[in-house]
């Protein structure tokens, strides 16, 4: 390709070479888009762009859970989104402090389609379906929280109390969880 | 003893044999004789993009193969660990940009070539910068950073309207990549063998370990080294980030981990593992690193020069079981959104967005309905969900032509629906939107040359 390469140094040693408007492309943030065009939330879930409509690679996600324990609490999540995604999944957190078994009091999440289980095949809808999921039917086996998931496991009424007490702003053994309904 | 000859000839008399006699297994427009070889020097500019590991060993290798305008871009800086292998750099270095001292280092051995050092970020650069250089050499240690380079080389690839590459806009690559004991070498030639996009999927995923199975039940020392930096950290350091160079921040985990490593009974967490688990580092092998630098090297000089044909793309090596290497031909992904040429799509420059997505319904190539439009990472319009379709909605009537800047001509993408043997698929296409009787600048035009 030396030819060219010659005529093309020529032409930039002339100036020759107007500023051409390149269009990058990240693979990841057209996948995102592609995402965000088909989703289909249940009711109960609501998304917000902090950063507006062209800026999706971090965003929020509301749901209300509409039965089960939680039914009447607020929860926000954040999502960042990596300009390599689908290879990699996003990076979720819960910002509202809950009393759940599978997520801790840093916010952080045990849902295994966000780690072990992320396949590129799947999308900001299965991972919003996944976080809704997990407020109907917390589950005990996958502890991120050891005392909330051993009192869902031996007592579901105590738990059930416990949720509500958090939910409306208070204790639940030692630590104080804000109001989020 | 053969008198020692001080000047041109000796220095090349080896690369001479490949670049002044013709042959038989030459590339395409392969022209030998002694103006190749100065054309070579003097017209090949080559960015070295990395000087770890494997960029050292590019930029000795470039250098003493014949190329003379040579650049290096590395936002690091050189650590005590590098100095086994990234020969360039001595104990006094430790702390300087890696890209000024492998520079300084190979002009001051080979005599002539000129290198030019960006210690920045990759991301810092403008696209004109990498437009500037006539083949890119890659000795890149992640995905995130090959795929960034790959798109800006890709970004300046334009098809003619049979979908042909336009010769002139093409910005070969050549990426190696080691780990431990294996290696790749791959030639990247836009619009003609695949890009990095197309064979992402080559990649496995990275492993990830359950948080709860950190939390609850570690197995491994890696899982206890994990608790440490996900969980434990946030939970002592609230809003602090970690950072995996700060010294101090990976000793804590070190400790975190080694206490809780006790508690289970488990063995195995040393200082240096954390480091590994935690920045996922793959210990680096100095010959494997010499190996593929110079496949990559030889590929840089036969894709200039023209001189033999070059690697048909993709080559793996692996020393860890005696030695196997192997050459596989990839193929590209002729929708791939990066590197492919996209739907050619004619249009006045009075038609509005609402017009133009209605049209791609009609499009035999596309039969695309219910379609969201960006452009330049600019939502022009989103079917979903509701809060983005309400934000975008005022730009269906107004025109596209507008909308996209009054350019001639330019790439827009589209997802939406279409139809295949009665199954409803999801699909995003790259749309090559060019608008009628509205005057092409002439951008790269070599003017005859082909």
């Amino acid at each position: 390709m030396i030819r060219l390469f010659k005529e093309k140094e020529k032409l930039r040693a002339q100036n020759a070479i107007g500023a051409s408007p390149f269009t990058k492309q990240s693979a990841g943030k057209l996948r995102l888009n592609k995402d965000m065009s088909e989703l289909n939330l249940p009711k109960s879930c609501s998304i917000h762009y902090p950063d507006g409509k062209d800026e999706l690679m971090n965003f929020e996600v509301t749901i209300h859970p509409d039965e089960g324990y939680y039914k009447g609490g607020v929860f926000l999540f954040t999502f960042q989104v990596a300009p390599i995604y689908p290879h990699e999944a996003p990076k979720v957190k819960c910002k509202t402090k809950v009393y759940h078994p599978n997520i801790d009091l840093e916010g952080n999440v045990c849902l295994n389609i966000l780690r072990e289980d992320w396949k590129p095949v799947l999308n900001i809808n299965t991972i919003i379906y996944g976080l809704y999921h997990l407020f109907t039917e917390p589950n005990y086996e996958d502890p991120l929280n050891h005392d909330a998931a051993a009192v869902l496991r031996d007592n579901p009424k105590l738990f059930e109390s416990n949720v509500r007490r958090a939910m409306a702003g208070g204790y639940v053994g030692q630590t104080l969880f804000p109001r989020c309904t | 003893m053969a008198p020692a000859s001080t000047g041109q000839e000796s220095r090349s008399r080896d690369l001479d044999k490949l670049l002044l006699r013709p042959g038989n297994l030459v590339g395409h427009n392969f022209e030998p004789g002694p103006g190749l070889r100065d054309d070579l020097k003097e017209y090949a500019r080559v960015l070295v993009v990395g000087a770890g590991g494997l960029g050292c060993e590019l930029l000795k290798d470039l250098a003493l193969s014949g190329f003379r305008e040579l650049e290096v871009i590395d936002m690091d800086r050189i650590e005590v660990s590098n100095l086994n292998r990234q020969f360039l750099f001595r104990l006094e270095d430790v702390g300087k940009p890696k890209a000024e001292v492998a520079a300084k280092r190979v002009m001051e051995r080979v005599s002539g070539v000129n290198i030019v050092p960006h210690f920045c970020r990759i991301e810092d650069k403008e696209l004109e910068f990498y437009s500037d250089f006539s083949i890119i050499a890659l000795g890149l240690d992640s995905i995130e950073a090959r795929s960034y380079i790959n798109s800006v080389a890709c970004s300046f690839l334009e098809y003619n309207s049979d979908d042909t590459p336009q010769e002139e806009t093409i910005k070969p690559m050549v990426d190696g990549g080691t780990e431990g004991f294996q290696g790749h070498a791959r030639v990247i030639v836009p619009g003609v063998t695949p890009c990095f996009e197309c064979t992402i999927w080559l990649f496995p995923p990275q492993v990830k370990f359950p948080l709860c199975t950190l939390a609850e039940t570690p197995r491994t020392a890696a899982h206890c080294i994990e608790y440490a930096h996900l969980i434990k950290w946030d939970e002592l350091h609230s809003g602090k980030s970690f950072d995996p160079d700060d010294p101090e921040h990976m000793k804590w985990v070190y400790d975190e981990a080694t206490k809780r490593a006790e508690l289970f009974g488990i063995p195995g967490v040393t200082y240096s593992f954390t480091q590994g688990v935690v920045k996922n580092i793959i210990p680096a092998i100095a010959s494997t690193n010499a190996i593929i630098s110079a496949a990559c090297a030889l590929e840089t000089l036969k894709i200039a020069s023209g001189c033999s044909k070059t690697l048909p793309n993709y080559l793996t090596y692996n020393g860890a079981q005696g030695l196997h290497t192997k050459v596989t031909e990839f193929v590209r992904d002729k929708d791939c959104l990066v590197c492919g040429p996209g739907v050619l799509v004619q249009l006045d420059t009075s038609i509005t967005l609402q017009k133009f997505i209605d049209l791609l319904e009609e499009h035999p190539k596309l039969l695309l309905s219910k379609a969201s439009i960006t452009h330049r990472g600019k939502n022009l319009y989103m079917q979903a969900p509701p809060i983005l379709e309400e934000m975008t909605r005022s730009n269906l009537s107004l025109p596209l032509f507008e909308l996209m800047g009054e350019v001639p001509k330019d790439v827009v993408h589209a997802t939406g629906t279409t139809t295949k043997n009665d199954k409803k698929t999801s699909c995003l296409r790259k749309l090559r939107v060019i608008f009628k009787g509205v005057d092409v600048i002439t951008d790269v035009d070599t003017a005859g040359e082909s």
